[in-house]
């Protein structure tokens, strides 16, 4: 029952209010990608054990999707920020390198 | 023998007595007792038999770890199995019954398992799966159901309610005892908000029956001041009989309150379940003592140490008269002394560490009790109940060298912290070689949203036991032999032995985890309360390794059994979900509406009328809609408005075909594919306006595509100017259908429904009547046929004014299986029937509704992979039964041969099958290997029954394939 708040409507949303929406950041490929791409984008997800970013919709709340950056095993929280977001914005990274210094976006 | 005490007694009130039953005999007891403390002031030791061999069973302890006594309590809507007898208050009137054997408890048949006891080892059920499966389906099956299980199951519905509490606080402490409310009081005076759950109905803990002394006050007294002042701080809830059930991710945490239990209530809910979210947790949860493995140690009569003096104390009730006590540590003669002052007889204390403080043996030989040192019980005399015990040396293989009488063993193999609610959330636990036990590591506590630990410990369940010196033993004596070990018992709910783990090690179960599943150790309704520990240092002893290389199996919610009750709360009967009612509903109701559930929403199946079959109704109102009029309420399908500058081009990514060309004015009808290419959604489509389009979705369908919309607009194309409403329940919606549909609308007045002015795949504006309506003129059954919406609120009046003007056509209102059928005669498929994920709109003959036009819509790449551009396919056909019967659903082609797994070769199988009425004969559509390519071969579908059918391949469109009739 993980909490977290929606950048949207600023509500420090219970899990029972969210619903999940996997990994963030995936870049779409269309007609004319190549078949390892189109691989990639539609099924290989790393499942990391440790920082990940993921996306989540505020269901039934103000209905928005955002992303959010969240250590999968000691369930910390590093900040959620908006969905209309390409990559992770830096004070995001920032974040997690204050609490993880060995982390990088690579990894 | 088991009896009350003359005197004495902290809980119980000797003024009030209370009457109740066991297997149907009166016995009485008094307020503060427990159903376990009645029956033993009662000489009621036998109180139930255990899982496997139906071994004689009595109580071992006198709180929630307690795996023996227990009890289906109650009758009725009232009844509920697998209660133990140590948690559950004595009410006046309760009636308890013993579990796990038949006919009687004390004459049981199953106990003739343990005669067979070595057929049934470690790893029995596995091993029996590897026999010869007949042998496992006629011999060994029949015995096992006929004799598992531990209660019986409820018959009658849940007579109770219950209901969920949602509750916050900056500090949340779990149990009442001195640690606890210690950390209460602390918390409340730095101004937090605090809640405090204790599982007992009196706080305190154990201290006061230690005789423990708080700052300088008698705990019973210092807990009462401390309460007190607690209660007065308008920042501190205090709930008893309230139990912390499991902590979960970032401070989460379920406490489970027995309301009722004690005293049967109707006006009030029996369990509520308190869903907390805290900033911080502080478990004071005490610990549990561990028993010793000796041979015999599951005779009635034998108990843990701490629980024969919680009886002595709190009920004034004496499990023996003579009580020998049996430890590896100090804390177990604390009993020894509360036995002799209540003027009962201690034999002996045999105390298994090789030597022990000399100033507490001439303390115990000054109060009459002798203390044997090194020495161990080699075997619990008696065949119901304890009779005696055999002595020997601890570093022996058990060579008896006296025999003690006694009618009690209180037991004490060092104490355990409850660590269950630190470990729930991941918080690690570190072995403390000199106490003996797993304690929580402060280091890894388990975290919350900020990468803080946010659960503490405090007292004993932080391993600042007080039980003086320890020494570990685990099994008595050192030397037993592989009989006496076979008679150990270490998890006494689920049967385990000594010997069943060592027997797991030698098989090769190393792990813990294995271990556990393989011997079921720990796998009952107690979760290995007492067993685990014990069982694990045997595990660890067998692979000459230590306890904690082997470490802890995974500590899971909740604490104890909570009720089902508690967890669906007030969400039962008519409030369980939802429903979801169109306007109309209630019409359908007086109407003889023959419900069907689809998503939230009842939809009429069929509209019985009196003495008709559903199966005639459904075939009078396809042949009334075909031949003059029908009507169906069609306000559940979804209707999805999207509207803005870019709305054009985000439909074209949405749909498969195009819809940014379509002219406002007109429908179109179009599919969905998620990315993977499958066909998951169809509809029709409307433009409204030049930047306005509606959206008819499934009616399943609604609210998933509409997510779906927000998905893409949000975390895509978030550029792109376009909005979506979901206007489902605002609309209400009617078909009008068939030959008649026209002239019946036109009697109504208004607007313009002729084929010139609204021709087919067109829609409108008007009025129909005094109605504003907007109608779509599309068909689903392929009949002249007018979706008319209006209002929400005039639904209904509308639906009554169409009955009432259908009347001299013999309108009829027709339900969704004669949609269905009518669909089906017309060869149109099914979101759910012909699609079920796996299927891409090439499968169904859909080519021409994917654009060759556009660049990109959702599906359109995967569908060049090489798996969905293979042409072996299955592909749509309609079926056509040779001999007119009905195909059943699901029903698969076969070819010659067999595959790999022995089954027949498939080439096919049924996705909708139904009699039609208009044909007089079975229709059905199903994919097909090469299916379009086959017309009029014949194939074979085997029936369950062992018969086959033989169908046609055909059309799928079986009426009017020029769809003259609906363009009219
Ligand atoms: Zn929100």
């Amino acid at each position: 029952m993980l909490t977290l708040k929606c950048p949207y409507c600023g509500v420090q949303a219970c899990e029972t209010e969210l619903s999940p929406g996997y990994e963030a950041h995936l870049k779409r490929f269309g007609p004319g990608s190549s078949d390892d791409d189109f691989e990639t984008y539609l099924f290989t997800r790393p499942n990391v054990k440790g920082v990940h970013f993921e996306r989540w919709r505020h269901a039934y709340g103000c209905g928005k999707w955002f992303l959010a950056a969240r250590c999968t095993t000691t369930l910390e929280v590093f900040g959620t920020y908006s969905a209309q977001t390409p990559a992770p914005p830096a004070e995001i990274i920032e974040a997690i390198k204050s609490k993880r210094p060995d982390w990088s976006p690579e990894t | 023998m088991s009896f009350r005490l003359p005197s004495g007694g902290r809980l119980i009130d000797r003024t009030s007595e209370l009457k109740f039953t066991f297997n149907g005999r009166i016995m009485r007891g008094f307020a503060g007792d427990t159903l376990a403390s009645a029956l033993l002031a009662r000489d009621q030791m036998l109180m139930g038999r255990s899982f496997k061999y139906h071994r004689p069973r009595g109580v071992v302890a006198s709180g929630a770890e307690e795996p023996n006594a227990l009890m289906n309590i109650g009758e009725g809507g009232r009844f509920e199995p697998n209660q133990r007898a140590t948690t559950a208050e004595l009410f006046d009137g309760m009636a308890a019954r013993s579990q796990n054997h038949w006919p009687s408890l004390e004459f049981d048949v199953g106990a003739i398992n343990a005669k067979f006891a070595r057929f049934l080892p470690a790893g029995f059920y596995y091993k029996t799966f590897l026999y010869p499966r007949h042998f496992w389906k006629y011999v060994f099956e029949p015995i096992i159901r006929q004799s598992a299980g531990l209660g019986a199951a409820p018959k009658e519905a849940d007579a109770d309610t219950y209901e969920h509490f949602y509750a916050f606080c900056d500090v949340l402490v779990v149990g009442g005892g001195i640690a606890g409310l210690m950390a209460a009081r602390d918390a409340a005076a730095d101004g937090k908000r605090v809640i405090v759950l204790e599982q007992n109905g009196h706080w305190g803990g154990r201290a006061p029956v230690d005789g423990a002394v708080v700052e300088g006050k008698p705990a019973d007294e210092w807990v009462s001041v401390t309460l007190q002042a607690l209660e007065a701080n308008d920042n501190v809830t205090l709930r008893d009989r309230c139990m912390g059930a499991g902590v979960y991710d970032h401070g989460y945490v379920l406490g489970y309150e027995r309301i009722t239990d004690h005293a049967p209530a109707n006006d009030v809910p029996r369990h509520r379940l308190w869903r907390i979210r805290a900033g911080h947790v502080v478990t004071a949860t005490g610990a549990l003592e561990r028993p010793l493995s000796f041979a015999g140690n599951d005779l009635p009569g034998v108990m843990l140490a701490s629980a024969v003096r919680d009886y002595v104390v709190n009920h004034a009730v004496a499990p023996g008269k003579r009580t020998v006590v049996v430890t590896n540590n100090d804390d177990a003669y604390r009993t020894a002394e509360v036995m002799v002052n209540a003027g009962l007889s201690v034999p002996a204390i045999i105390d298994a560490r090789p030597s022990v403080d000399e100033a507490l043996i001439s303390k115990f030989s000054d109060l009459g009790v002798e203390v044997k040192v090194a020495s161990a019980i080699a075997k619990v005399k008696g065949k119901d109940r304890v009779t005696g015990v055999a002595i020997c040396a601890q570093d022996s293989n058990g060579s008896v060298s006296t025999t003690i009488e006694c009618d009690a063993v209180a037991m004490s193999g060092g104490w355990s912290p409850v660590v269950h609610l630190w470990s729930h959330c991941g918080g690690k636990l570190t072995w403390d070689e000199d106490q003996a036990m797993f304690r929580p590591d402060p280091n890894r506590p388990p975290t919350n949203q900020t990468g803080e630990g946010f659960v503490s410990v405090v007292g004993w369940a932080n391993g600042e036991i007080d039980q003086g010196d320890i020494a570990p033993v685990w099994i008595m004596p050192q030397g037993a032999s592989i009989e006496t070990r076979n008679k150990m018992w270490l998890d006494f709910q689920n049967d385990v032995k000594v010997s069943d783990v060592q027997l797991a090690a030698q098989e090769g179960f190393e792990s813990v985890e294995h271990a556990k599943r393989y011997t079921t150790l720990g796998m009952a309704t107690d979760q290995g309360k007492l067993s685990n520990i014990n069982g694990l240092a045997v595990l660890a002893d067998a692979l000459d390794t230590g306890i904690p290389q082997v470490g802890t199996t995974t500590f899971r919610p909740p604490y104890t059994p909570i009720s089902m009750g508690a967890i669906a709360g007030e969400a039962r009967g008519e409030i369980f979900q939802p429903l979801r009612r169109t306007p109309m509903h209630a019409w359908h109701e007086k109407n003889g509406a023959h419900w069907e559930p689809v998503g939230h929403w009842r939809r009429p199946y069929c509209f019985q009328q009196p003495g008709e079959s559903v199966e005639d109704a459904v075939n009078r109102e396809i042949t009334n809609t075909r031949t003059s009029l029908g009507l169906l309420d069609a306000s559940t399908l979804g209707k999805i408005v999207v509207k803005g500058p870019d709305a054009g081009k985000f439909l074209d990514m949405l749909y498969t075909n195009m819809m940014s060309n379509l002219k406002p004015g007109k429908c179109r009808y179009g599919l969905m594919c998620s990315e993977n290419g499958f066909l998951m959604d169809d509809g029709v489509v409307a433009r409204i306006d030049e930047d306005t389009w509606l959206c008819h979705t499934t009616t399943g369908g609604a609210d998933r595509i509409h997510a779906w919309m927000e998905d893409w607009l949000q975390c895509e194309w978030w550029d792109w100017k376009v909005w979506t409403l979901n206007l489902t329940e605002q609309f209400a919606q009617v078909a009008v259908v068939g030959p008649n549909a026209r002239t019946m609308l036109e009697t109504l007045g208004g607007m313009d429904l002729s084929a010139q002015a609204l021709p087919f795949m067109g829609w409108a504006d008007g009025k129909i009547g005094d109605f504003n309506v907007r109608v779509y003129r599309i068909s689903f059954s392929g009949e002249l046929s007018y979706e008319i919406s209006v209002p929400a609120s005039e639904g209904l009046a509308f639906w009554e004014a169409l009955m009432e003007a259908g009347e001299p056509f013999g309108i009829t209102p027709y339900g969704t299986e004669a949609l269905h059928v009518m669909r089906a005669e017309k060869g149109f498929i099914m979101i759910g029937d012909e699609t079920d994920g796996t299927v891409i709109p090439q499968d169904l003959g859909l080519n021409w509704a994917l654009s060759k036009k556009k660049e990109d819509f959702l599906g359109n790449r995967a569908h060049s992979r090489s798996h969905m551009a293979d042409p072996t396919r299955w592909k749509l056909v309609g079926l056509e039964t040779v001999d007119g019967s009905v195909l059943p659903d699901g029903a698969y082609a076969v070819a010659d041969g067999h595959n790999e797994n022995g089954q027949r070769n498939m080439i096919g199988r049924v996705t909708s099958t139904y009699y039609s009425p208009t044909l007089d004969r079975g229709i059905a559509m199903g994919l097909v290997l090469h299916g379009p390519d086959r017309m009029g071969e014949v194939l074979a579908f085997p029936r369950v029954d062992g018969t086959v059918a033989y169908a046609r391949i055909v059309s799928p469109v079986f009426y009017d394939p020029e769809g003259e009739k609906q363009n009219v």
